[in-house]
């Protein structure tokens, strides 16, 4: 079938591939009696044997600590008690062995789900997991595992977990399509900071995909082709050859300043997950970390990463980046964003409800360790630190005292502290800019989270379709805003930087630089295409269009502005 | 048949972790190993049993082996529980 689809626009580039379906098999059964105990006996252990190589082959391809979790759900492979008990159900009520192993791992998944403890209740998840792979062999059914890819593909699936995501491998992974999504959720920000294409949100993609499919992903129009003409597929083969040329053009600007023309300069530094990312940073041209998210740290693994795995990880990024600087956000966690061992309450407004910096001021003694090792690891390299979602003034003092307290522990148990580090917040409520004054005499920094300020702004749940047409990150209202906190800022001395969507976006970098923001940090991928656009304006130009477009009426309207104006620069 | 008491000392209590560890070397032996917790007995060989009680930090609870290799089998459970900080 040929076909056209047409999504959002997550991550930009071309992709053109053939597609990895990430479905689950339909793994029904139909229970019977059986005659033949030995040869049912056989088949069961041959499942097992099968499902113990999967394992085996995936734990070495993951991480120490996923390793670790594989080493359980091979010991569940081989535990007697599990093992005798299906035998028995073979051998004695002479029932197939799908039956057998479906009854009697629901009797283990109902007893762990039971239980008054929610560490155990999740390795129900894990007998769920292993129960499938055993019945998938089986059944001669084939189940998708992302870590096993060896072919260039795009991953094709309903929707990409976090946990799915990172587990990608790009140098297979091409692309991916997913049915649900928006320009924000979680798979999108991968996508991009994993510099691969991405189309999100086509409702019916999963569906329509086969697997000898050819699949084209325009990330830029946010369009996939499935099996196109021949012609379309030159054109596209020859827009991916030219980005990798222009990629390798963009290769000279890696050791440069981003000077504009009047050789005022601009600091791009790069958002990060993991230590695993700077290289990526560095590779790209970043002049420092804007913004280490370390609720990553925090996803990873069953359990809350402790002060020593912070601080290695800390600690290995400030070394990395020598005398650059680096941002770290402490925990946001909460809004979209859950950790099943934390016990995040269930909430009505999860966004307006208990996560980042409220959630951690709660659960104080998760925050304290958190900023233990971040101390800790400041002698190190340059560190700021930065509190998530502050709204009250009260917020910022109690966090900031918080951090002090910790750090005299540290002085007084002997263990060296940077006396040099920045204290700031990320700006992303309205209340925080509308005392904007008062901040600026209080905190070291801001930093401005575009996401999350165009959605209280707007009232706006951006993770609602029927209202995302309210998510304006280009609205005069924001920029306006933007201006509030970078006047206030400077008139005290402070810097501003912008660290979300808006930061990659060159309509917005444009206005955002008038307005006197002087860092952008952004996805690694973005720099070198930032700075090279960057240094053909002039700071007097865009001070200019800034305070034009402040005054606009629309986003359409502001939209056209800075187009017809970056025309002209280009021309 | 032989016996031991021990109290768990890792934060943690008997999880995954420990669980998996004290599993993989029971089954290195030829004996019947057993773990008991209150009133309830599971074969020390299987690690959903051991995850099922829960054992928390600071309980007690005893292993019996009875078998061939039964004092080499204790001996080697009481040492790693030791090593790797689990009980003593």
């Amino acid at each position: 079938m040929r076909n056209k689809i047409k999504g959002i626009s997550a991550s930009r580039g071309i992709a053109i591939a053939s597609p990895y379906l990430l479905k689950s098999p339909d793994l029904s059964f139909e229970k019977r009696e059986i005659d033949d105990e030995e040869k049912e006996l056989k088949r069961f252990h041959g499942a097992i044997n099968q499902s113990k190589v999967d394992l085996s082959s995936i734990q070495k391809k993951v991480s120490v600590e996923e390793a670790k979790i594989f080493d359980a759900h091979l010991l569940l492979l081989e535990d007697p008690e599990l093992i005798s008990a299906i035998e028995t159900k073979i051998k004695d009520e002479k029932s197939n062995a799908e039956a057998a192993l479906d009854e009697v791992m629901t009797t283990y998944i109902d007893m762990f789900e039971a239980l008054d403890d929610e560490y155990l209740k999740e390795r129900a998840a894990d007998i769920k997991d292993i129960m499938k792979r055993i019945m998938a062999h089986l059944l001669n059914k084939w189940l998708p595992d992302l870590s096993l890819i060896k072919d260039e593909v795009i991953i094709v699936a309903k929707d990409l977990t976090p946990s799915e995501t990172a587990q990608l491998d790009i140098r297979y992974v091409k692309g991916f399509v997913t049915d649900i999504g928006g320009k924000t959720s979680h798979s999108a920000i991968m996508a991009r900071t994993m510099g691969i294409p991405a189309v999100v949100g086509t409702s019916l993609a999963s569906e329509h995909i086969g697997e000898n499919d050819l699949v084209i992903i325009d990330g830029e129009q946010g369009e996939v082709y499935i099996n196109p003409d021949s012609e379309t597929v030159k054109s596209y083969e020859k827009r991916r050859d030219e980005d990798k040329q222009h990629k390798e053009t963009l290769k000279q600007y890696i050791d440069l300043p981003t000077e504009l023309k009047d050789g005022h300069t601009v600091k791009l530094n790069a958002n990060i997950g993991s230590p695993s990312d700077v290289k990526q940073a560095l590779e790209n041209g970043a002049e420092g970390i804007g913004l280490y998210r370390t609720e990553f740290l925090y996803m990873e693994s069953h359990q809350a990463p402790t002060e020593e795995e912070q601080f290695e990880a800390y600690k290995t990024v400030l070394e990395q980046m020598g005398d650059r600087p680096v941002t770290v956000r402490t925990l946001d966690i909460g809004g979209d964003k859950e950790l099943s061992y934390l016990q995040l309450p269930k909430e009505e407004n999860p966004f307006l409800g208990l996560r980042a910096i409220r959630y951690t001021l709660k659960e104080k003694e998760l925050f304290a360790t958190q900023l233990r090792a971040l101390l800790r690891a400041s002698v190190y390299g340059t560190l700021k630190i930065m509190f998530p979602m502050i709204s009250t003034i009260e917020e910022f003092i109690m966090a900031k005292n918080m951090l002090l307290a910790e750090k005299q522990k540290l002085v007084v148990e002997g263990i060296s502290v940077s006396d040099n580090i920045d204290v700031g917040i990320m700006v992303e409520t309205p209340s925080v800019i509308m005392l904007m004054e008062q901040f600026a005499q209080i905190a070291d920094f801001f930093s401005i989270g575009t996401n999350d300020l165009t959605q209280y702004t707007f009232a706006c749940d951006r993770m609602n379709e029927n209202v995302s047409y309210l998510y304006q990150s280009h609205n005069p209202a924001i920029f306006t805003m933007i201006a509030k906190v970078a006047q206030a800022a400077k008139k005290y001395g402070k810097k501003v930087s912008v660290c979300g969507e808006l930061a990659s976006d060159d309509v917005a970098q444009a206005v955002l630089v008038g307005l006197g923001v002087e860092e952008l940090s952004m996805n690694a991928p973005s720099i070198l295409g930032s700075r090279f656009s960057l240094i053909n304006h002039v700071k007097e130009d865009l001070e200019i269009l800034a305070l034009e477009v402040t005054k606009m009426k629309t986003q359409e309207e502001l939209m056209k502005q800075v187009n017809k104006f970056l025309t002209q620069i280009t021309v | 048949m032989t016996e031991q008491t021990f109290t768990v000392i890792t934060e943690e209590g008997l999880h995954a972790r420990p669980a998996t560890i004290l599993v993989k070397k029971a089954s290195e032996f030829q004996a019947d190993i057993n773990l008991v917790y209150h009133d309830k007995t599971v074969n020390l060989k299987s690690i959903m049993g051991v995850m099922a009680l829960g054992i928390p930090h600071g309980a007690s609870f005893s292993i019996t082996v009875n078998g061939e290799d039964e004092k080499e089998g204790l001996t080697a459970l009481a040492t790693i529980l030791k090593d790797e900080g689990i009980a003593e």
